[in-house]
């Protein structure tokens, strides 16, 4: 560990980058393409998820483009339905599901427990080249003939009447399942196994609670959208009749099959977000979490009770009352576990030290987003409302408020907050700042307008629209461009950090976890010698080790004499 | 008349100021929340915001009593929005007795619709105001969804079988129709209108239009002879199979022991899947007409199956002979 060159002052110290760190461990494209070391692992998902972020994104362009006119002006009806279909595939399989756990949770999963690595390194570096081919069969599919079936794949529109590619499509996200899997596996032995002296399960950052949680629904869940899709694949090809009516098959077993994993699937995008929220809040407000066992018992509670509310998507399929009635009992028994985290989040703060460093910025918004989007989910888990908004732009804007507004803030909120962690080196603060609330203010800008579209009673997924609702879309598409400059501006200002970016030193924060006990980048080995817990989770007061008065992020004078 | 920017959809049906109240009900508790948790979160972040470098927050753990608060107080409220939503749509799902029933087929990318007395129309849909009008939909290729904003209702068209929905128009207009299961190229451009009329003035659309079409029944009967139909259904239950006076509506006991209600549903099933509910006393003989027949000539059979609805029914043990196992 690198010791500061200023003695003991308020100024902050200089640190230098440590000599040999898992960045510089081996040089060469073998050395990236072969390793096994999960800080490495978890930079090759980092570039192959932005990637889809970035096909994603272009696709999203385009739509709200396309949507500035009643009639659209931009692509034809064949072009447009590729496109919200592939914004949705690219999006959620290849982007916001790996993005947490594959990223952040590679990278921190072990080094949060003391652990050199994960259980399995190889099958890492196995699940990663799982998702590139999937990867490169879901691009095959969208480069020869694109996909237009909606991201659900809806029989028998997807098994019999589409004529894009689907068949590439659906063989790459059975694919990329067994990515998940392995991922999770790995997480969930790693966990178990791996925990370093002192480190039990209720001092376990709610980071790892969340993967660990994630990891269970990777386990369970993947395997049924994989096998699912596989069943369209072969019905397209084989005319095998499961889902198609003509065959004897039906087409509502596979919304009950497409659901039982796609339900769950958006506690995999949410619940890892949530978890690097309660890192994040305890770290900017110096205090221990408000209700540890009650977040980490939450995220579990989300896990289980996410299996037994699929069929709420399907009230108006025809499907049985007394089932519609049990699925929509169950989907506000859900929502409970998630309001209790809001509580418990909003009442760290109270008495904390609170800064306003990029990352609690990012976790202000989430809660903020997150509540919307979560408090809109009672609207549409409501059986007597859902009549009239199911499948409209009001469930779009609800969805966008978890997944962007949750997710995806709390993974930037992540990746800004352990960016010096994984570079050394600190991204500008003042730009992020800016950043971070350009995103707030044009994510909501984006979203806000389509729940009055909704209730109005535009449909989703139409490429032209009554003119009476153009009003409401031309202010979702000038959001969108907002939105779009508060995604490039991190990507930016993030690779300039690499070179000209302060370094840091170990914790500049500083934090709590044992991810900071360790060099910035961390060595190859994480930790050179294993550490020993002795402290409760996310304690600030007995904890002489953090040296608040070293820190780098957020500089203030030192207390006036006497105080303290 | 409309304002400039309304936020809710005209309100033209029975269900639309029930399913608006209940939007305002949980509208109002989520504003309370939503604001209660933003105002404490903004108030916290300047009142407690750090003043000095080391400077570390008060260390509270946290409180069971809190905990147990905002679990049960959320529960509460969330079962309260349950039961109400329970209540709204249990009424929308059990049609009332003495509807209006309109056949409504959707195929890629058009709606046809079929009025009581067998007149056709594509994309517009003229009904009575103040009467409950029960649609019964079939798909004849992939999903769709028959939607109605102005009347809060829609139902999935599911290929295979009918779903049906209820609702009472309660205010003559126009009003947007749209299909809101995403159904492949044209989906956006599946809409049409539903045009409410005055009693009176539906009764005269429909008597100065109607003799253009082929009456449903007629075709109906043509079809049960054509694709003999008849020769095993005989009207005085002596052929191989039951006959079909006096059946529809009523409860029909199965071989398995169970009864089923004669409805469009079962009756539908039976020309496609006769083998899934045998009627008691009768052999599986009947060949499936899956595939053979288009969604509009099961309707016109069904038609005319329903028109048979006030036949004296056969006398009791006609059929038996067959029971008995001699045919």
């Amino acid at each position: 560990m690198d010791t500061p060159t200023s003695t003991h002052t308020a100024t902050a110290p200089v640190y230098k980058i440590p000599g040999e760190h898992y960045l510089n461990s081996s040089y060469g494209i073998r050395s990236w393409l072969l390793t096994t070391d999960h800080k490495r692992i978890a930079l090759l998902y980092l570039f192959s998820v932005t990637f889809f972020f970035f096909v994603g994104g272009i696709f999203a362009t385009m739509i709200r483009i396309h949507l500035m006119t009643p009639q659209g002006f931009l692509v034809t009806p064949e072009t447009y339905n590729k496109l919200f279909t592939m914004h949705g595939v690219a999006m959620i399989f290849f982007f916001l599901i790996p993005s947490i756990p594959a990223v952040l949770g590679n990278f921190l999963v072990p080094l949060m427990i003391g652990a050199k690595d994960l259980a399995f390194p190889k099958i890492n570096l196995l699940s990663w080249y799982i998702y590139v081919i999937g990867g490169c069969f879901v691009l095959y599919s969208f480069s020869t003939g694109g996909l237009d079936t909606g991201w659900t794949f809806y029989t028998p529109l997807s098994s019999v009447y589409s004529n894009s590619a689907v068949t590439p499509a659906v063989l790459g996200i059975f694919i990329n399942g067994f990515s998940s899997i392995l991922t999770g596996l790995n997480f969930v032995v790693t966990i178990h196994t791996m925990r370093a002296p002192g480190m039990t399960w209720f001092r376990l950052p709610l980071f790892v609670w969340a993967q660990y949680a994630t990891s269970i629904i990777f386990i369970l869940g993947t395997p049924v959208i994989a096998i699912t899709l596989l069943l369209v694949g072969l019905e397209r090809m084989f005319h095998l009749g499961f889902f198609n009516p003509a065959l004897g098959g039906d087409p509502i077993l596979f919304q009950h099959l497409f659901w039982f994993y796609s339900h769950p699937a958006v506690y995999i995008m949410i619940l890892p977000a949530m978890g690097v929220i309660s890192e994040i809040i305890p770290t900017f407000a110096r205090k221990p979490i408000f209700g540890y066992s009650f977040i980490a018992g939450s995220s579990i509670a989300i896990a289980v009770i996410g299996f037994f509310v699929w069929a709420h998507h399907m009230f108006l399929t025809g499907e049985s009352v007394y089932a519609a009635l049990a699925f929509s009992f169950l989907s506000y028994l859900v929502a409970i576990p998630s309001a209790v985290k809001v509580f418990n989040w909003t009442s760290t703060l109270y008495k904390g030290s609170i800064s306003w460093d990029t990352p609690m910025l990012y976790a202000l918004g989430f809660i903020g987003l997150f509540l919307i989007g979560g408090l809109t989910g009672l609207f549409l888990a409501c059986l007597g409302l859902d009549i009239h908004i199911h499948d409209t732009y009001f469930v779009v804007a609800h969805f966008h408020y978890i997944m962007v507004g949750g997710a995806v803030m709390g993974y930037l909120g992540g990746i800004h907050f352990w960016w010096p962690k994984i570079s050394g080196r600190m991204y500008p603060e003042f730009l992020a700042r800016v950043s971070a609330i350009i995103l707030f203010m044009g994510f909501n800008l984006t979203f806000f307008p389509q729940f009055i579209l909704g209730y109005l009673g535009m449909p989703r997924r139409y490429h032209s629209y009554p003119p009476e609702f153009q009003v409401l879309n031309v202010m979702s598409t000038a959001g969108a461009s907002i939105l779009a400059l508060g995604y490039l501006l991190p990507m930016m200002y993030l690779v300039w950090s690499l070179k000209y970016g302060t370094v840091t030193g170990p914790n500049p924060w500083p934090a709590t976890g044992l991810e900071w006990k360790t060099d910035s980048p961390p060595p190859t080995e994480n930790f050179l010698v294993t550490p020993e817990v002795t402290w409760e989770p996310y304690d600030y007061e007995t904890r002489p080790d953090l040296e608040l008065d070293h820190i780098v992020a957020g500089k203030l004078p030192a207390p006036a004499h006497g105080d303290d | 008349m409309q304002a400039q920017f309304p936020l809710i959809p005209e309100q033209a049906s029975n269900f639309a100021p029930t399913v608006d109240l209940l939007m305002l009900f949980i509208v109002a508790i989520c504003l309370f929340f939503a604001v209660a948790i933003t105002a404490a979160v903004i108030y916290f972040f300047f009142k407690y915001e750090r003043k000095h470098q080391t400077e570390i927050g008060v260390p509270i753990h946290g409180d069971t009593r809190l905990e147990t608060a905002w679990i049960v107080v959320p529960l509460v409220l969330a079962m309260a929005m349950f039961a109400w939503g329970a209540v709204v749509y249990v009424d929308f799902r059990h049609s009332p007795g003495d509807t209006l029933d309109i056949y409504v087929v959707g195929k890629q990318w058009m709606w046809k619709v079929q009025q009581p007395n067998g007149l056709k129309e594509i994309n517009e849909v003229h009904l009575p105001v103040d009467r409950d009008v029960r649609l019964i939909m079939a798909s004849e290729d992939v999903i769709h969804d028959f939607s109605v904003p102005a009347f809060r209702v829609k139902m999935d068209v599911v290929p295979g079988h009918y779903n049906t929905m209820w609702f009472r128009p309660t205010k003559a207009g126009r009003y947007r129709l749209y299909c809101s299961q995403y159904c492949g190229t044209n989906h956006a451009v599946m809409t049409g209108w539903i045009t409410v009329m005055e009693q009176s003035d539906y009764a005269a659309w429909l008597s100065g239009s109607a003799g253009t079409e082929a009456n449903p029944l007629v075709a109906g009967e043509k079809l049960f002879s054509e694709r003999a139909c008849v020769t095993c259904h005989l009207s005085d239950g002596k052929g191989r199979a039951p006959s079909l006076n006096g059946v529809y509506g009523g409860q029909v006991p199965l071989a398995d022991g169970r009864t089923v209600t004669a409805d469009d549903a079962y009756i539908r099933e039976s020309i496609l899947q006769p083998a899934a509910k045998i009627v008691a006393g009768y052999q599986p003989l009947m060949p499936s007409f899956q595939g053979q027949l288009t969604e509009e000539q099961i309707t016109a059979l069904i038609a005319y199956i329903k028109s048979l609805q006030n036949e004296p029914p056969p006398p009791t043990g006609a059929g038996v002979v067959t029971a008995s196992g001699k045919k």
